[in-house]
């Protein structure tokens, strides 16, 4: 099916063709009829390794000499002569059909089913991989069977590893080694086995080794992958860290709710307006977590009891019905997203203390082992290493890993001190970017992504370049809004969101006119009242699905994006619905959708809007948004009192 | 016509879709005898995706399909084959397309399949044990299109597929193989359709993925592996299922596809001007359809099927 060249049929071929299947036509139906009478000759045998060699993927056939060699073991009396015969067919019929197709499935695994009988030495079964191995060093087959013998026999891992050395040295270009001598290391480095610790001196070892392929064949990518893994071990911390929380650390949070105190009096950082009485505790850490409850996490509060408190993770889509729950306001009042709304926050105003209130954002560290050192300095080598290489060969792959050796560079150091740390590299870090967009356009859309996540990164690192984003929003009456102050990251083109962790605080962000296609991160922001995503590029409803998670969302602004406007959905399966097995049997779609409907649409809007409480919605300028559709929205969300700027009634 | 995307022959592959039903003499065709029912597969969904599922006779079609079911609720390749469960599904498959579920008894062939998960949470492709997360795939969609998921332990299933993540956030058939596209299809499908892809690196895995994207625009399976037009399926459907398929330039995917197809003869090539198959045609038209050329229906990245069948078994009332 592979690799064989188009030609136009002559006549002779076609006489010759039909010859062949004539032939293996007649094998074919021989060994069927032999298998279901169930016929274990030695000429039937010999017509299912005929039709073995001239076709290794008739699976029916392999199980037939299965079968075979059951009923001819069990009549063999154990006379170990006659069962080493029968096996050692079994074993020359694999190899005469690996000769024929050497990516043959049913060929390999019969071979697995006999050596897991206990027949055959590993140095044969060894020295058969090796010829393969020559034949082709990326035949996965062989490689599993390889790992299938190791594991079998018990060869050591680290006798593998010198394998993979071997292979390796003669050709730096063989992925597949490289991956098994990864797999190998994560053993022996996780087991601690003696030679293999510590840590650090492997790694250092394992660098060496892969610099001598990078610079021997810069543009092959083998090499370039492993170097990838090896720089994963090297920043990635041993245990999960705590990166940032909401309510910060040590910090005084006030509480207010209607009717209480003027919302607008009080420090926007450090208050919280609440109808219903709760706030929510954030714990962000920078991998996805288990473990988290009362016990694991202690709370000191003047309101409540440690045990009172429900811990719920937000990074999988667990089926979880919203609470159904909604305030009914007095007076909501409508929000309007445009400039003159808004006045820039003015840094000298006297306030309780906003600045000091970035710096708490930081969990503060109070160790430095020792071996963090060693990272860093390790980051130092490589980035001055691969600075070497570029100036010697253009190189895509080079290129982006200086990126992103800059980008944890720049990390680790404002890990270790966080407060005198300045961000050196994003400047150089954009440029490269730019210049792999040059150099390598149909991955542009990657590359533009990792820009947007180092401007974020600029924007939200220090305090003065995060204020400089922060407005107030004027809200004509006095109304229950409480904190009124907006991070405004609008018209940045922006494809990707970022560093969320230091944006847990916020409650009303302007995200509009950006190229976003999705809000991935946006389900941390818990706090989060007023969002707007207009004129971006979000393509489905089912992009929204972060946004379950925002219990407190009041008012959304999706206008002028592309929903509906796309036969493909990206989204499809990274939100609850019936075809990824994710919804409750509260799935009541068919009560809201309209008979004549195309359901494509309109499950997608009701997975994501079904049980939200939002108040004010836009959806003007999209594809999907007709009068129908308007309708059907407004019953899935009864507590709207605003649709695209006309109040309901 | 140098610059221009260029053509899709619609009727030129119907009519080659059409001719390898029926021709069953030549030598690749006897070869491919004993996977006929994967063949159904490819070339009806194709048919299918081109909107011409009409022109062929469902009648005779679902009788044979049913000719190829074993005993223990399996089916086979072909009439008189052993089941496997790569058949199984392609006959459900098929089925679904015709919206014709209902001729199966759920319950035999379901239980022949969750027979089929061994204790560790993999399944095995039949009686004789070969273990490979394509089973693991074939199993989660055909219950799900069955709509007995349930029948699986599906948290040790999930298991086991987490427990085939490489470290370079792909996936590969068994425990500590090396990651494929292939592969990565299969477990990313399976993880999509149980609501697991929390457990995918999407940024590593996506990054992988768009890599496989060479100069000419094609796509391979693998680091420096020759690309193949059934990489344009297996690449881009996992991208899709991780909203990563914005990585890939997918003009120039478009037209190496096109440039893949027999314009004379019809059918589509793992290459320009090699020989053409139906495996081929199928991925070739499916991934256009992911690249949203113009006249082809959407197709389900995790089930493989167009989108209007799955949601009629998903969404109708």
């Amino acid at each position: 099916m592979h690799g064989r060249p188009r030609k136009a049929p002559k006549p002779e071929d076609a006489a010759a063709s039909a010859a062949k299947a004539e032939k293996l036509r007649a094998l074919q139906s021989q060994l069927l009829h032999n298998h279901h009478n169930q016929i274990y000759t030695k000429e039937a045998l010999e017509i299912s390794a005929k039709l073995l060699e001239a076709n290794p993927e008739s699976y029916t056939a392999w199980n037939y000499r299965k079968l075979a060699v059951e009923h001819n073991l069990s009549h063999s009396e154990s006379d170990p002569d006659t069962v080493k015969s029968i096996f050692s067919e079994e074993l020359r019929v694999v190899e005469n059909s690996l000769k024929q197709n050497f990516k043959s499935y049913g060929a390999w695994h019969h071979r697995k089913w006999v050596l897991s009988k206990g027949h055959s030495s590993v140095d044969h079964e060894l020295q058969l991989l090796d010829r393969f191995q020559r034949a082709d060093s990326r035949n996965f087959h062989a490689w599993n069977y390889r790992r299938f013998i190791a594991a079998l026999k018990g060869i050591p891992d680290e006798e593998e590893l010198k394998y993979t050395t071997k292979l390796i040295e003669t050709n730096f270009s063989n992925y597949s080694a490289w991956h098994n001598r990864s797999v190998l290391l994560s053993h022996l480095l996780q087991n601690k086995v003696k030679g293999f610790f510590p840590k650090e001196k492997v790694l250092v070892e394992e660098y060496e080794f892969v610099h001598q392929a990078l610079f021997t064949d810069p543009d092959d990518q083998s090499g370039w992958f492993y170097h990838l893994w090896l720089l994963d071990q090297t920043v990635k911390p041993e245990t999960p860290l705590l990166v940032s929380t909401w309510p910060a650390h040590g910090s005084d949070i006030i509480v207010s709710a209607e009717g209480c105190l003027d919302g607008r009096a009080l420090s926007p950082f450090t208050s919280f307006h609440s109808d219903a009485g709760t706030f929510p505790l954030i714990l962000y850490f920078n991998e996805a977590v288990e473990g988290v409850n009362s016990s694991t996490v202690t709370v000191k509060s003047v309101f409540t009891e440690n045990k009172d408190l429900v811990w719920k993770p937000l990074a999988t889509m667990c089926v979880q019905p919203l609470s159904s729950k909604h305030a009914e306001r007095q007076s909501v009042e409508m929000i309007l997203w445009r400039d003159v709304n808004f006045h820039f926050y003015d840094a000298h105003v006297q306030e309780s203390s906003p600045i000091a209130y970035f710096d708490r954002l930081s969990i503060k560290k109070d160790h430095e082992p020792a071996a963090s050192k060693w990272h860093a300095k390790t980051l130092v080598n490589e980035i001055a290493l691969v600075r070497q290489l570029l100036s010697e060969i253009d190189c895509k792959i080079g290129k982006l890993t200086l990126a992103r050796l800059l980008m944890a560079h720049d990390a680790m150091v404002s890990y270790m001190a966080p407060h005198s740390h300045k961000k050196v590299h994003s400047e150089e870090v954009l440029q490269l970017y730019s210049d792999l967009m040059e150099l390598d356009p149909m991955h542009s859309q990657y590359y533009k992504e990792a820009q947007s996540l180092v401007l974020l990164q600029q924007v939200t690192s220090n305090r003065e370049s995060l204020l400089k984003h922060c407005c107030h929003h004027r809200v004509s009456t006095s109304s229950s809004v409480g904190n009124s102050v907006c991070l405004r990251l609008n018209n940045l083109s922006l494809s990707r969101i970022g560093c969320v962790e230091q944006l847990l605080w916020v409650q009303m962000l302007d995200l509009s006119h950006n190229e976003l296609r999705s809000i991935d991160g946006l389900e941390a922001m818990q706090l989060l009242s007023f969002l707007n995503l207009s004129h971006n590029k979000l393509s489905s409803f089912t992009a929204l699905e972060p946004l379950r998670l925002l219990k407190l969302l009041k008012v959304l602004d999706i206008s002028y994006n592309e929903i509906g406007a796309h036969p493909v959905d990206t989204r499809r399966y990274l939100c609850s619905s019936p075809l990824s097995h994710t919804v409750g049997s509260d799935w009541n779609f068919n009560e809201f959708v309209p008979d004549d409907a195309k359901v494509t649409n309109y499950w997608e809007a009701f997975a994501i809007f079904r049980g939200f409480n939002l108040t004010q919605l836009d959806i003007v300028g999209n594809a999907i948004t007709d009068e129908k559709f308007k309708s059907f929205l407004i019953k899935v969300l009864p507590t709207l009192k605003w649709v695209d700027g006309e109040e309901l009634h | 016509m140098e610059g221009q995307i260029g053509d899709l022959e619609v009727e030129k592959h119907v009519q080659y879709i059409l001719s390898v039903e029926k021709r069953k003499d030549n030598f690749e065709s006897v070869v491919m005898e004993h996977l006929r029912m994967n063949g159904a597969y490819w070339g009806l969904t194709t048919l299918d995706l081109l909107g011409k599922l009409d022109m062929v006779d469902e009648d005779e079609i679902i009788s044979w399909v049913m000719e190829c079911q074993h005993e223990s609720g399996g089916f086979g390749g072909n009439v008189g084959h052993d089941p496997h469960i790569l058949y199984t599904l392609s006959a459900v498959q098929v089925l679904a397309l015709f919206d014709k579920l209902n001729v199966l008894d759920i319950d035999k062939v379901s239980n022949y399949i969750a027979g089929l998960q061994n204790e560790d949470g993999s399944f095995s492709g039949d009686m004789w044990g070969e273990i490979d997360t394509r089973f693991s795939y074939i199993a989660i969609c055909s219950l799900s299109l069955l709509q007995r998921l349930d029948k699986i332990n599906v948290e040790k299933a999930v298991n086991y597929i987490v427990s085939c993540k490489n470290l370079d956030g792909g996936f590969g058939c068994t425990p500590g193989a090396e990651s494929h596209a292939g592969q990565i299809f299969c477990c990313v499908s399976a993880l999509a359709l149980t609501g697991s892809l929390h457990h995918v690196d999407k940024d590593l895995l996506g990054w992988w993925l768009c890599e496989r994207q060479v100069k000419s625009g094609a796509l391979n399976g693998r680091p420096e592996k020759l690309p193949d037009v059934c990489y344009s399926w297996w690449v881009l459907s996992s991208l899709i299922m991780i909203d990563r398929a914005h990585w890939i330039d997918k003009e120039k995917l478009i037209k190496f596809i096109l440039d893949c197809q027999d314009k004379e003869n019809g059918g589509i090539s793992d290459r320009p001007d090699d020989a053409v198959d139906v495996f081929h045609t199928y991925f070739g038209v499916a991934g256009l359809a992911h690249l949203e050329y113009p006249g082809l229906k959407a197709v389900d990245p995790a089930y493989a099927l167009p989108v209007d069948v799955v949601n009629r078994i998903f969404f109708s009332r």
